[in-house]
């Protein structure tokens, strides 16, 4: 307080009121000003964001998708995917893709979440598809975990195991592990059904449904997963249990017997 | 041997004694000391195999008994208002949801539910091993093949003891293997659908199944695999255990120690050893979280969906079967369900069978009681070694999805490598095996008639170098010459003297040609004689 | 001398003689065999039998697994009473697991464990470790007993008229072979019998298509392209006595496809608008197909990895199924809603021999 009392006369005082009285005013004009003239803004740095994706399209993107997203042979196209496509592939490291292949595997990504809001906006503006999820419908908290455990062993444990561990698919394509995949990543998938991957429109999984699901990958495979029985062998069932009672196991007790079985070293010798 | 009941003083017997006495007049129990409290047991680790065996299975009933304490074994559905919160509100049968209360509910129910389940799979992995150890040191031969066949009968009864077992919490993994079992059931020519709704009680899965197979879990199989287990014990005292070549040991003794007092603490503490490691394991390591898997419904399903282990190579016979059906006359042959489903008990047939064959080879109607070294036998290596990576692929077969996921494969190069493997690789490790076998078999000839190499070098007084080789002690040479090698079968002359012309069978034919590709030229490297050692050791022999 | 080279004169049945063993009885005329028995080697003393201070180290080291195997028990009967049941504790590396699993179970093994350790450690150093020599003796009975119990056999079997009254050993055999019938015939019971119960589902014309996920009806709507989709049959809920064994057979797969895309002209004529319905029961042993790839349109089963072509009338691509899967025909009834033209046209699931 002190220190603040000894500013006050300082020269620039004044500016720094006056531009803290300007914040205030422009703030509180946002908050209260008509939508449409907010919306107009919103549109404008819509545009400009649309504008951005496009130069970051062109360089990252249009070797494979074409220049304006139409699709080449090397890559599908883009038209109508929507900008959740866009945040999951781009999102979780799947695109750009290093090298073709059976299907694209995510690594680190390349993009900055800015960068691929505007990414997305482009490849939005091409044509109508799922928008990005909102965090309340995918947020996990609060979602009825045992209605997911159920929806996942119908809809998704088919290809990503019990619980979410991933499974072979046709050829060397693959099913991924939905450990530390965040939420709104795992929703995107569904939405919008990423290569291989079928999508599950709201109509036939409806949004409650699809946070519920995402609910329980965070339970079942997620860093706060329990597992109360001890050590989960990666989780994949039988095939693990059995490799581990054979090679531990078994090792372990033929150790024990060649000890119980084995002459005690003779005075001689020693 | 014993002079355990060299009771002298007649007076006032401690209360023990007074004990064992009034047994004995009634029990007849010193007459049975007599013959087995000094018995003796030889000591070499692989003789314990069996006994790790032994103790999981008795692990097994303990925790089994307890486990039906808590268990409901109905399909009845319920919707589940237990402690674990993830299955709240949904429906079940009771079978599921109390295998949820034990891991859940009970204290130290989940305990229980994992050491049963550890122990039944390194029950099945330790018979797997010890009947290894039996098949390639040749310790089923005469006069113990039937007590082979018992011990082979305990491992199969062991897989499907463990497959209902497995199959009793009713969950979605579980119930897979069922299905999997009812389309199998189905595949059966005429009568398959007959069979199918016999057991089931109807149409899959029914209310039936589930209480039926814990009848067959816990009464049936277990009754006869606890009557088995105590005939095998029995002919394993009567017979008398096996051991190897040593010096002191031979066709005529048993070299060892007593049961009483070192054997009953070894193998009595073995039994602890064995347990508290499995105690152990199931503290440290959860198997089949069937909380994580959920109740079964038939229209759901989770990949990586495989049987415990000792299951697994039908699994992969399944897998790689080609789809190949036949339709005719109005009747359907799923020849790739059904052909998996003979072949299946073919590989264990295979393994059961073979001591028979090779006796019949052999014409050896003695007793045998000197376990072999497996290069002794390269014929019988060779095939033990063969069947072990026929099993083995199979199992790669069974797990297919997990090999594609963990090594970067595509899932159809698995199946077609097992589709091939099936049939190339036994092949191919019976050769090389038999080739080690007979290398090793020259080694050891070697050894015999020039010594141990000892890695020193001298130089002799015209400048050449040699190393020095070390004569063996009589025990190694003994020990190394110990083992019989048979001579191949000879069919004879086909006409006698007379120029009449025997009648010699296609099967004499057949066992002379078997008995060729097991102790002829090829086949095995004949043991140093007592001339040529004479020979190489009298002088000049140095090189 | 024992079994030599091939070249040697063999007996006729070609065993090899058994080996003689004992120096001592080499010596008989020839040279004395190179390789005899030496016998048993003598006995040499371990540590403890020799070092009285040793034995003591080796008694207390015993007595030292009892006493931890006692205080383990005492721990297990603590942990019980101690911790609560639902109690998840982080353990570094295993994960977040139960503490009263992870601690009874440890305290029991250490107690098992201590015991069974103690017990070797005392019969390897402080039990006679002097080898003991035991004779074995032929299985297979003296030739007098033989002859004893052969002829008493004989004398038996004599006694008994079984060889001679033919009447009562046929009409024996037959009761006896007869009797375990009975045990059959009780087994009937079982189940029913087959009859066409595999042929048919709940399926039939008009039923709605209702969505496993949500219980509402189904409209085209709601399956796009790329999408999947799981069906039920309307009626069928989950609280049915049947629901098992319904769903078993009735389960079914929604897809999209392009229309142009269908290569199979029946699946077009049952299609509506692209979106094509299938069993997603496998024709091989049963499990749910639905390893549905969106982009090449083929499903895996994950059991058996038998892989179906949904553009080309649901064709085995690979894998051990042994035909496609089978189609139901659907139409949109008049207010929108997907519905069944008939029961699907041949059994679902696995095949059976009176399949056809």
């Amino acid at each position: 307080m002190k220190k603040l009392s000894a500013r006050r006369r300082h020269p620039l005082a004044a500016f720094v009121v006056l531009l803290f009285a300007l914040a205030v005013t422009g703030g509180l004009y946002t908050a209260f000003a008509p939508s449409g003239e907010a919306k107009a803004d919103q549109e404008s740095s819509q545009s400009l964001a649309i504008e951005e994706g496009k130069k970051l399209y062109d360089v990252g993107c249009s070797s494979c998708h074409g220049t304006g997203g139409q699709g080449t042979t090397d890559g599908p196209s883009l038209v109508g995917v929507g900008a959740a496509a866009v945040d999951f592939q781009v999102g979780t490291g799947r695109m750009p893709m290093q090298q073709q292949g059976a299907q694209a595997p995510s690594k680190p990504k390349i993009y900055e979440q800015s960068e691929i809001d505007q990414l997305a906006s482009y490849v939005a503006s091409l044509g109508s598809g799922p928008s990005m999820p909102t965090k309340e419908q995918y947020d996990p908290s609060g979602a009825d975990v045992a209605n997911g455990g159920e929806l996942f062993r119908t809809n998704c444990a088919q290809c990503h195991n019990f619980t979410g561990q991933g499974g072979a698919l046709t050829h060397g394509k693959t099913a991924p592990n939905l450990e530390g995949v965040e939420p709104k990543h795992i929703y995107e998938a569904m939405q919008t059904g990423p290569q291989n991957m079928p999508s599950f429109t709201d109509g036939a999984l409806p949004e409650k449904d699809k946070k519920d699901i995402v609910a329980y990958v965070k339970e079942a495979n997620g860093e706060k997963s329990e597992s109360p029985g001890g050590f989960a062998l990666g989780g994949f069932g039988p095939v693990s249990e059995g490799m581990f009672a054979w090679v531990f196991g078994m090792g372990v007790l033929v150790g024990v017997a060649v000890w119980v079985a084995a002459r005690t070293a003779k005075a001689k010798k020693s | 041997m014993s002079n355990a009941t060299d009771t002298a003083q007649k007076k006032k017997a401690p209360a023990g004694e007074r004990v064992a006495d009034w047994a004995d007049g009634r029990l007849g129990i010193y007459t049975l000391a007599k013959a087995n409290m000094r018995k003796i047991f030889p000591d070499h680790w692989s003789f314990m195999l069996g006994e790790v065996a032994l103790y999981s299975f008795i692990i097994i009933i303990l925790t089994g008994v307890y486990l039906t304490l808590f268990f409901t074994p109905s399909m009845g559905e319920i919707e589940y208002h237990g402690s674990y919160v993830p299955m709240q509100g949904i429906k079940m049968s009771e079978a599921y949801a109390s295998t949820l209360d034990i891991s859940f509910d009970v204290r130290g129910g989940l305990l229980m539910r994992q050491i049963h389940h550890w122990a039944a799979l390194l029950f099945l992995a330790a018979m797997f091993v010890h009947m290894m150890r039996v098949f390639f040191t040749g310790a089923f031969r005469k006069p113990r093949e039937i007590n082979w066949l018992f011990g082979f009968l305990l491992f199969v009864l062991g897989m499907f003891t463990g497959f209902t077992g497995y199959s009793l919490p009713d969950d979605l993994l579980s119930g897979t293997g069922v299905r999997f079992m009812e389309g199998a059931i189905l595949s059966v020519p005429i009568v398959g659908s007959y069979l199918s709704m016999f057991l089931f009680g109807g149409e899959f899965p029914g209310h039936d199944v589930i209480p039926r197979f814990f009848a067959v879990h816990v009464l049936l199989l277990p009754g006869i695999m606890l009557a088995l287990l105590v005939a095998h014990l029995i002919l394993v005292f009567y017979h008398k255990h096996t051991q190897f070549a040593g010096p002191g040991r031979n066709n005529r003794n048993v070299v060892g120690m007593p049961l009483l007092p070192v054997y009953m603490a070894k193998a009595g503490g073995f039994f602890f050893l064995v347990f508290g490691v499995i105690a152990v394991i199931s503290a440290v390591f959860t198997i089949n979280p069937i909380w994580v898997l959920g109740p079964y419904r038939p229209d759901q399903v989770s990949t990586n969906a495989q049987p415990d282990w000792y299951m697994g190579f039908s699994e992969g016979l399944i897998r790689a079967m080609p789809g190949w059906e036949i339709n005719l006359w109005g009747h359907t042959l799923a020849l790739g369900v059904f052909v998996p489903l003979i072949i299946f008990p073919m590989v264990l047939a295979a393994i059961a069978v073979y001591p028979f064959i090779e006796s019949w080879v052999t014409g050896d109607k003695r007793e045998h009681h000197i376990a072999q070294r497996p290069r002794n036998a390269p014929t019988r290596t060779g095939f033990g070694a063969a069947w072990i990576s026929w099993y083995f692929v199979l199992l790669v077969g069974g797990g297919n999805d997990l090999w594609a996921t963990h090594f970067h494969l595509s899932i159809n190069s698995i199946t077609w490598f097992v589709r091939i493997g099936f049939f190339v690789v036994p092949l191919v490790v019976f050769w090389c095996t038999r080739r080690i076998c007979l290398g090793l078999q020259r080694r050891d000839r070697e050894k015999v008639l020039h010594g141990r190499e000892s890695g020193i070098i001298k130089r002799l007084p015209h400048g050449e170098f040699v190393e020095v080789h070390e004569p063996l002690t009589q025990d190694e040479l003994h020990t190394l010459t110990a083992h019989e090698q048979y001579q191949p079968r000879e069919i004879g002359p086909q006409t006698d003297d007379n120029g009449v012309e025997r009648k010699v069978g296609r099967v004499e034919k057949l066992r002379a040609r078997l008995s060729k590709g097991y102790y002829g030229e090829q086949a095995q490297i004949p043991k140093p004689s007592a001339s040529e050692y004479e020979e190489i050791t009298s002088g000049h022999g140095h090189h | 001398m024992s079994s030599q080279g091939p070249d040697e004169n063999v007996s006729e049945d070609k065993q090899p003689e058994e080996r003689r063993s004992g120096v001592e009885r080499a010596g008989g005329g020839g040279a004395p065999d190179p390789f005899a028995d030496p016998g048993l080697p003598p006995h040499e003393p371990r540590i403890q039998d020799i070092d009285e201070g040793a034995a003591k180290r080796s008694e207390r080291a015993v007595a030292l697994l009892f006493a931890i195997s006692m205080l383990a028990t005492v721990a297990f009967i603590a942990s019980y009473v101690a911790f609560p049941i639902d109690k998840i504790v982080y353990v570094w590396p295993i994960g977040r697991v139960s503490a009263l699993n992870l601690s009874l179970g440890v305290t029991l093994g250490i107690a098992l464990f201590c015991i069974g350790a103690g017990a070797v450690h005392w019969a390897r150093t402080l039990m006679s470790d002097q080898e003991m020599i035991d004779e074995r003796h032929s299985v297979a009975a003296e030739p007098e007993m033989e002859a004893k119990v052969k002829s008493d056999f004989v004398q038996g079997a004599k006694e008994s008229g079984f060889g001679r009254r033919k009447l009562i050993r046929n009409t024996m055999f037959g009761a006896v072979a007869l009797v375990p019938l009975s045990g059959v015939v009780l087994l009937r019971d079982l189940g029913p019998l087959p009859e066409n119960k595999l042929r048919h589902t709940l399926w039939s014309k008009g039923k709605l298509l209702v969505n496993e996920n949500t219980n509402q009806p189904l409209r085209p709507e709601d399956i796009s392209v790329g999408s999947l989709t799981f069906a039920k049959p309307e009626g069928l809920e989950e609280d049915d006595h049947d629901f098992h064994s319904e769903i078993a057979k009735a389960s079914l797969m929604l897809v999209r496809l392009e229309p142009n895309d269908i290569k199979d002209k029946r699946e077009l004529d049952w299609s509506h608008e692209g979106i094509v319905a299938y069993s997603k029961i496998c024709t091989h042993v049963g499990c749910p197909v639905s390893l549905y790839e969106q982009q090449t349109h083929h499903v895996l089963c994950p059991c058996h990895q038998s892989t179906f072509d949904l553009t080309d009338g649901a064709r085995v691509l690979f894998g051990p199924a042994g035909h496609p899967l089978p189609q139901l025909k659907i139409s949109v009834n008049k207010d929108g809603y997907l519905e069944a033209q008939d029961d699907f046209q041949e059994p679902v699931g696995p095949s059976f021999w009176e399949r056809g």
